[in-house]
């Protein structure tokens, strides 16, 4: 298409999305950039989920527009296949495949989408196992992994595809608070490395000390936005003075 | 349950023995004698309840995945079709087969007969494929939506999802319920001996009215439950243990 890197990677314009009577999203509009880590916060039940789910097309938008390296999300003759083949997503339950190992759970998608070579994608769903510290876990099944453990594969499983951007969703919230620091640091170092992300998260301190911008979404609206230093500082609206307030 | 089952089956030949007429041959030996042949017919009814198994699961698994089809007029066809064999009685099916169905058919150049147990088991074939159909719907439904998430945002279609994520995870939870319903479909094997198939319950009769010895009734009958009994309460035992360890704690 016309997109090249210097123009957003995802961009959102006034994004709507209702379920039936209900309005999730009231027009949001984010702008993220190759490289970028967007943190998005908030209340419960802000529609900071159903965003991202928009992003990659599990649902589908009312209104407005998203493009992802230029290609429309809301268009009717979208590829979506393709469009999930750059798009990385991690749940916040992992849903890892229980039926298969976990080096299984990485391999699938390259092997059965992607149509690669067994030998190559082994050998680099071995290496992504070690990149999140899981190498000798390859063997077991997702049950008989801690949660943290679960969702370390869960990002290996995604970044398999070699997506261009990994779209994060709440994906400490299920974990044990000990757990929780294993999963951050995955993450981080993926941002570290210049991997574009998009984390909805309920934790202040690591979206602090890893975002680019940080977006307070409330009842489906962006109240505020900013860098970490500018925004946890001096915020300037209400909400998010209280919001902040609650959760720091 | 097995004892008490034995304990009848004497107790009911030892009453024929006081019933029986002097000079006859004994019971226990008429029984011997026309084991063999009852060995014959109860062959046959674990032939028909195999094939009918066999085939009514391919049935019953393609009947399925119509009844998830995301394609309107395939779900509404499937439905129909799964509620009506569902709920029509075995033994109603049993007959239309028999009718319904031509003696032989003609494949290519050569006539292919179709016997009567042939017949009967299409009949049993039906039922298990609707039950199946519906086995499988409710295993896909019963697997957790994050499962189809996580496929639909690795880029799987809609096809591999079902394939390398869904069914797989649906095998286990279909496998007792299965069981259970091949356990039925043997016990219901005798209903074709109503429309003239030389099964097990047929051949008892047919011994009966050759031995012509009313004693002989009671401890012939249990004896053929005996057969089915022990052929199908291992498999309700096996299907209990795999219910157990399948349990998600």
């Amino acid at each position: 298409m016309g997109w090249t890197s210097d123009q957003p990677l995802i961009r959102m314009r006034d994004v709507r999305k209702k379920f039936g009577a209900l309005t999730i999203i009231d027009g949001i509009s984010i702008d993220v950039m190759k490289g970028e880590v967007i943190c998005i916060i908030g209340p419960s039940g802000a529609g900071k989920s159903t965003l991202l789910r928009c992003i990659n097309a599990l649902v589908p938008i009312d209104s407005g527009s998203i493009t992802v390296e230029g290609q429309e999300v809301n268009d009717p003759k979208l590829d979506k296949l393709a469009l999930r083949r750059k798009v990385g997503m991690v749940f916040q339950q992992y849903n890892l495949f229980p039926h298969r190992t976990a080096l299984a759970n990485v391999m699938m998608a390259p092997l059965h989408v992607l149509k690669r070579g067994r030998a190559e994608v082994e050998a680099e769903a071995r290496a992504l196992m070690r990149k999140v510290r899981l190498d000798g876990k390859e063997d077991s099944y997702p049950g008989e992994l801690s949660g943290g453990q679960q969702q370390r594969v869960a990002i290996a499983r995604s970044l398999a595809m070699q997506p261009d951007v990994m779209l994060f969703d709440e994906v400490t919230a299920a974990l044990d608070p000990e757990t929780v620091k294993e999963v951050l640091v995955t993450i981080r170092e993926l941002a570290e490395e210049g991997m574009t992300c998009v984390i909805v998260t309920h934790e202040m301190g690591f979206a602090r000390e890893v975002a680019d911008q940080i977006y307070l979404t409330d009842r489906g609206v962006v109240v505020e936005h900013g860098p970490p230093a500018e925004f946890f500082t001096n915020c300037r609206d209400e909400r998010t003075r209280q919001f902040l307030s609650q959760v720091l | 349950m097995g004892a008490l089952l034995i304990i009848a089956l004497v107790l009911s030949v030892g009453v024929g023995e006081a019933q029986a007429a002097p000079g006859t041959p004994s019971i226990l030996a008429t029984i011997l004698k026309w084991t063999p042949l009852l060995a014959q017919g109860f062959a046959l009814n674990i032939t028909m309840s195999f094939l009918a198994m066999a085939i009514g699961t391919v049935l019953g698994l393609a009947l399925g995945l119509g009844l998830i089809s995301v394609i309107r007029p395939v779900r509404g066809f499937s439905w129909l079709v799964t509620q009506f064999f569902r709920n029509a009685p075995w033994l109603v099916l049993l007959f239309y087969c028999i009718l319904l169905m031509p003696f032989d058919v003609r494949i290519g150049g050569t006539i292919v007969p179709l016997p009567g147990w042939a017949k009967a088991t299409a009949g049993l074939t039906l039922p298990v494929m609707a039950n199946v159909a519906e086995l499988v719907r409710g295993a896909v439904q019963s697997i957790p939506a994050g499962q189809w998430e996580a496929s639909e945002a690795l880029a799987f279609s809609r096809l591999q999802t079902l394939r390398l994520v869904i069914l797989p995870q649906c095998v286990k939870r279909m496998t007792p319920p299965w069981m259970n319903l091949y356990a039925l479909v043997v016990v219901g094997t005798p209903l074709a001996s109503i429309v003239g198939v030389n099964e097990a319950m047929t051949l008892t009769g047919d011994v009966l009215s050759s031995e012509g010895r009313t004693e002989l009734l009671v401890p012939m009958y249990l004896y053929l439950l005996a057969w089915f009994f022990a052929y199908c309460y291992p498999i309700a035992r096996a299907t209990v243990a795999l219910e157990r360890r399948f349990q998600v704690p």
